[in-house]
């Protein structure tokens, strides 16, 4: 039978997960401020105005407004008060 | 993601859209935050290049993941109440253990295979004796933390030891004497291993006195498999970064769609006393008895020549040209090619300065360009130079497209030719998915 041995394990250490929760839902979209947020990958710009489009054609109750970060990949601070102050829910794309 | 985590942590009920590529990502990122019932929905890959009204299809049509109309996801996502679970979110504690579980040699061979431990070339498993002989390479004790990485910028950091680092230098098949090297490498924050699309890989550069020290080869096939101490060094950093951030793993934490060959091993030094020019790591600033390493994030490209010859300018203006312009040249050349270029006059900051006075490109080209439109056109939209006037520029304006300080020339080579080649590599400590705690350039002397 072969000897087993004891080896290190190769990993870091990962920082401990704390729950979140979601933000309240909204009951209806009817008269809401919905943020179309490009997110600025390629062609999102072009994404979004099509959601805008649907909106305007579907739903026209819905006021879109369409926002962008000031760069991508990083916070932008400014942006999210605007939204947060001014608006009842948010689409953000196309991206990760 | 993260936007849509921060939003839904203010207050504003927020869907995230992905490309179906990256669902399993999407949900192990949500998971990781905290927040894993975030209502990410997804359109099918790719947007990139897809109509106006291709894209309206993806919006009218079924989500891939989801297996439901998208719009139906996106509404219901925004007004559907609240469960249980998405109330609490999702709080938990991983460990990782000093040691495994033990098990024969080829057990556990194959147990880091299976977990995406290693590169998929052989390793040297790190026993406790072995890492403790590691450890002798320097004099920081072993639970020293050294740093946190990350795959990429949405992603949680995790946080490593001196005696992590040695685990995998002793995997990669490192001497002690090189661990001094490899922890500099990890203290600076930026991932070997980015989880990008667009197959990021890290290229570092060796200067001081430390490269004779360890016997690292600045001469003939200095960028290839000929040392032990340049091939374990850069496959080291590799393997630490993908475990030591929390994997390395496709479709979970890495993306990248070609993958890179850099990123098997990519560390060379220096020929500091053959080049007719200060080294690397004095023009940053450093002293010459500074051992120093320097971390280019890119691979992305990489152009050949040879030379200079009487059309020179024309190679390397159409070298320059053809790069992507997202990822600035590292130029490394053979001490024959660096002092032919002295014979024609040039210093090397004086050569740097031509090449980004003459790399230009219609404004238009330049701007058709992924990641310059992505990363880039942000920062000219709010007035950022030299950004802002490049897009200003008419369409077939020519534009210059890198500023001197983003161009970088490193002599090495063993002078069996005129050779040169042009590497993509940024200076700047981090790009999309890293993070740049110290900076791009180590001092690895701190970690003798």
């Amino acid at each position: 039978m072969a000897e087993k041995i004891r080896v290190h394990d190769p990993r870091g250490y990962p920082p401990k997960v704390v729950g979140k929760r979601l933000a309240n839902r909204l009951q209806s979209l009817d008269g809401k401020v919905l943020y179309l947020i490009d997110c600025l990958f390629d062609n999102a710009d072009v994404f979004m105005e099509q959601l805008r489009l649907w909106f305007a054609e579907n739903m026209p109750s819905v006021e879109t407004r369409i926002i962008r970060p000031r760069e991508s990949w990083v916070d932008d601070p400014e942006m999210r008060a605007k939204v947060v102050a001014d608006g009842d829910a948010a689409i953000i794309g196309v991206g990760l | 993601m993260g936007f849509a985590l921060a939003l839904e942590q203010d207050g504003v009920p927020t869907i995230p859209v992905s490309t179906h590529v990256f669902a399993r990502l999407a949900k192990a990122t949500a998971l990781a935050a905290g927040m894993p019932t975030v209502r990410n929905v997804f359109v099918p890959q790719p947007v990139v290049g897809r109509t106006a009204s291709e894209l309206r299809a993806y919006i009218e049509g079924t989500d891939p993941i989801l297996k439901q109309p998208f719009m139906k996801g996106v509404l219901e996502g925004l007004t559907q109440p609240l469960t249980e679970e998405d109330l609490k979110g999702a709080t938990f504690e991983r460990s990782t253990p000093r040691f495994l579980e033990p098990d024969t040699e080829e057990n556990l061979r194959q147990l880091f295979i299976e977990n995406h431990w290693t590169d998929y070339l052989p390793i040297i498993l790190p026993t406790e004796e072995r890492v403790e002989k590691m450890l002798k390479g320097t004099s920081v004790p072993g639970d020293k933390i050294v740093g946190r990485l990350r795959p990429t910028a949405y992603r949680e950091f995790w946080e490593f030891d001196v005696e992590k680092v040695a685990v995998n230098a002793v995997m990669a098949g490192a001497r002690p004497e090189y661990l001094p090297v490899i922890l500099a490498c990890s203290a600076t924050g930026i991932s070997a291993r980015s989880s990008s699309t667009t197959s990021w890989a890290t290229i570092t550069v060796v200067n001081g006195p430390i490269r004779k020290e360890i016997g690292m080869n600045d001469g003939i096939g200095a960028l290839g498999p000929y040392n032990l101490a340049n091939s374990t060094i850069g496959r080291a950093y590799g393997l630490l970064s993908q475990n030591l951030q929390g994997g390395s793993v496709p479709g979970d934490t890495y993306m990248g769609s070609l993958g890179s060959n850099w990123a098997y091993t990519a560390c060379f030094a220096e020929a500091e006393e053959r080049s007719p020019w200060s080294p690397f790591h004095v023009d940053k600033g450093f002293k010459p008895t500074d051992s120093t390493v320097s971390v280019f994030f890119g691979g992305w490209y990489t152009q050949s020549g040879f030379g200079p010859r009487e059309t020179w300018k024309d190679k390397f203006i159409r070298c320059l040209t053809a790069t992507d312009h997202y990822s600035p040249p590292l130029i490394v050349m053979d001490p024959i090619v660096a002092r032919a270029f002295v014979d024609l006059g040039f210093t090397k900051q004086s050569l740097i300065e031509w090449c980004a006075e003459n790399a230009k490109l219609p404004a238009k080209n330049y701007w058709d360009d992924q990641w310059v439109t992505t990363l880039v056109r942000p920062l000219a939209i709010a007035g950022v130079e030299p950004f802002a006037s490049r897009l200003k520029a008419a369409p077939d304006e020519l534009i210059s497209i890198f500023a001197p300080e983003t161009i970088n020339i490193v002599v090495t080579g063993g002078e069996t030719q005129g050779a040169f080649k042009m590497i993509s590599g940024r200076l700047i400590g981090h790009g999309p998915g890293t993070a740049d705690q110290s900076g791009p350039i180590g001092l690895i002397d701190v970690w003798r």
